[in-house]
């Protein structure tokens, strides 16, 4: 089977930041692939770079076996139809002054598709999220953070995409409300098919709908895997960070917490040899060396000092 | 005088609306002894924001208290003249809001800032300085002398915290409100941040009221933890009866909900089916009968917030299986 998105040695800059330095995945139709890291790592900008919405200086973006990196808005435009976005926000990306009817809708009428029913397709929508058709007439305001979040996943679905790249899909949602759009997602994936790229800096969201996942740290993978693998024996440090730094609810559970020093180094001055090198508890002399990216058993990763 | 610092007692505040009294808190008791972590937990409308600022009272024109008292070192600040309140705030109790971003004032030195706020210290300027940047040495900021001359924005989302936290801890405050300190920042930075307070917390051996939705922060870094849901206290006990031994339904689905509580990969997360009630037109009897599994007729009544052993309370007719037929 080949890829529906393949991505290699993407590159974005902005101005002399150099925000991606190179990422290369790729996510086969049906599977779910979660892109991984701290603010600052680049994830919202590599979502965006594939749907052209942020520039691409160099590197490849494939859909379907298409270069789609660089092309004409004019080209991009029908493309839409099968990569849709989840924006970040979910009240925040969604027009105030628009009704959820309207909201969902607006997908067909930007790409011209005038036969349709829209009352009858906002219906249809509002069920495929859970919301009752009531809901078509109230405005965002009107709405919860769940409720926007679903109206948000009803509009990327609408003409029926190929691939969805969802950007922190459940951040700012309360707990019991997450899983119910957690579980929505892996139905609508197991139902229709999708495929899905995931941003997110929430490991225990990653564990539950994430077939692989990578680690991206200063715009660069620093370990791919399924996430089983990533999860049972992660191999950068900084991977191994990240899940230790995860509280759990459990007052008794004190964890081995590898203790993670400062915060990102500026993407202007990038460090010398190992990124990594400065925060990392296992960082020796031979990490002045700039390691390289390895592949072993489908497993990424580019340390000199794995676990 | 007793350990007790704060005491909240049966605390009832509405917002007045269009649609008549948002019913924001109802009856809320529970109180915050000397040098102990309390944390507050509940979702999104749960009335944490509105409990924060009852206490500070720094409330909207439109909220109206209805009934009971907060009581600071036993006065009550719900009463007290607007100039006393105002030597309390940023003295003996300050907070730490939610965004670091906009914590600070853009246009200012951190220096500046940190100088301005010890207004009340009578000691000379230069003193005020190296003290600000003791505080900055103290919540792990390097070369602070120099970073006393930037501005906010020069500094990252953590480091602004921390600066947030050094400021709130300057006047040695014997209450520290936190708001939901670390829900902006990632997890590695979260982590840094809530070391960092038990830490300061030792050393400074204030009281923090800790509030947040995050069930893992709460779990590593209270004493006791108070429960909230639709602006009503469902629960609250020592934080080992809360996660090991919850005793109201809405607790207990809380933490199933928690994706940190399933360590295998679940094809369905377990959720809370159903709304928060609307608290403008409140049903009757238990808030979480609606959606609660468990409801029985008894649920149509009101259930009181009661002692069910040494340090743990819940308002739930389960817990009372002796009243079953009345």
């Amino acid at each position: 089977m080949s890829p529906i998105l393949e991505v290699k040695g993407l590159q974005t800059s902005f101005g002399a930041v150099n925000v991606l330095a190179g990422v290369s995945f790729a996510v086969e139709p049906g599977e779910t692939y979660a892109m991984v890291g701290e603010s600052g790592s680049g994830k919202t900008t590599v979502i965006r770079a594939i749907a052209g919405l942020a520039p691409a200086q160099a590197g490849s973006v494939k859909f379907d076996g298409e270069e789609i990196r660089g092309i004409s808005e004019r080209a991009m435009r029908p493309l839409r139809k099968d990569i849709a976005m989840m924006f970040q926000d979910p009240t925040g990306s969604l027009s105030p002054r628009l009704t959820v009817r309207n909201l969902v809708t607006e997908p067909y009428r930007i790409q011209g598709m005038k036969d349709k029913d829209l009352d009858a397709e906002a219906k249809r929508l509002l069920e495929l999220v859970n919301l009752p058709a009531h809901f078509a007439d109230r405005y965002p305001y009107q709405l919860s953070g769940g409720q926007a979040r679903r109206v948000g996943v009803a509009r990327a679905l609408a003409l029926e995409p190929k691939l969805i790249l969802a950007d922190e899909p459940t951040a700012g949602l309360d707990v019991s409300v997450q899983g119910e759009l957690l579980n929505l997602l892996n139905d609508l994936r197991d139902r229709l098919g999708l495929s899905m790229v995931i941003i997110t800096h929430n490991l225990n969201v990653v564990r539950h709908i994430a077939d692989r996942m990578g680690i991206l740290y200063l715009g660069r993978l620093v370990e791919e895997g399924t996430t089983e693998a990533i999860f049972d024996e992660p191999r950068h440090p900084y991977t191994h960070c990240l899940l230790s730094a995860n509280p759990e609810p459990d007052p008794d559970a004190r964890l081995e917490r590898i203790a993670l020093k400062g915060e990102p180094p500026s993407l202007l001055i990038r460090p010398k040899g190992c990124e990594f090198r400065e925060r990392c508890p296992m960082a020796s002399d031979i990490c002045m060396q700039t390691p390289i990216w390895e592949v072993e058993n489908g497993h990424g990763l580019r340390c000199l000092t794995p676990r | 005088m007793s350990d007790t610092l704060l005491e909240i007692d049966n605390l009832s505040v509405d917002y007045e609306t269009a649609r008549g009294d948002l019913k924001a808190l109802r009856d809320i008791s529970f109180d915050v002894k000397k040098g102990e972590i309390v944390g507050i937990v509940g979702e999104s409308g749960c009335g944490k924001s509105t409990l924060i600022s009852s206490i500070l009272r720094l409330t909207a024109p439109n909220t109206r208290f209805r009934q009971g008292e907060v009581r600071f070192k036993g006065d009550d600040l719900l009463t007290m003249p607007e100039r006393q309140m105002r030597n309390l705030r940023g003295s003996d109790i300050s907070i730490i809001f939610q965004d670091p971003m906009q914590t600070h004032n853009p246009v200012l030195s951190i220096g500046r800032q940190m100088v301005d706020i010890q207004h009340r210290t009578k000691v000379s300027k230069s003193e005020k300085r190296s003290i600000a940047a003791k505080m900055l040495a103290a919540v792990g900021i390097p070369d602070p002398e120099a970073r006393l001359k930037q501005y906010p924005h020069e500094f990252s989302g953590g480091m602004r915290q921390r600066i947030a936290i050094a400021m709130a801890l300057m006047s040695e405050p014997d209450l520290l409100i936190a708001d939901e300190p670390t829900t902006a920042l990632d997890a590695t930075l979260e982590v840094q941040i809530i070391e960092r307070l038990q830490e300061l917390q030792r050393e400074f051996h204030c009281a923090i009221l800790f509030i947040s939705h995050h069930l893992g922060v709460i779990a590593e870094l209270c004493d006791r933890v108070v429960v909230m849901y639709a602006g009503a206290v469902v629960e609250s006990g020592d934080v080992r009866e809360i996660f090991h031994d919850p005793k109201h339904p809405y607790t207990r689905r809380l933490i199933e909900c928690d994706p940190g509580h399933i360590k295998e990969r679940a094809r369905v997360l377990p959720t809370i089916p159903g709304e928060v009630p609307d608290l403008a037109n409140l049903p009757d009897g238990c808030i979480f009968r609606d959606r609660c599994e468990q409801a029985t007729d008894r649920c149509a009544q009101v259930p009181p917030l009661e002692k069910l052993k040494e340090g743990h309370f819940a308002a739930c007719w389960l817990n009372h299986p002796e009243e079953s037929s009345t």
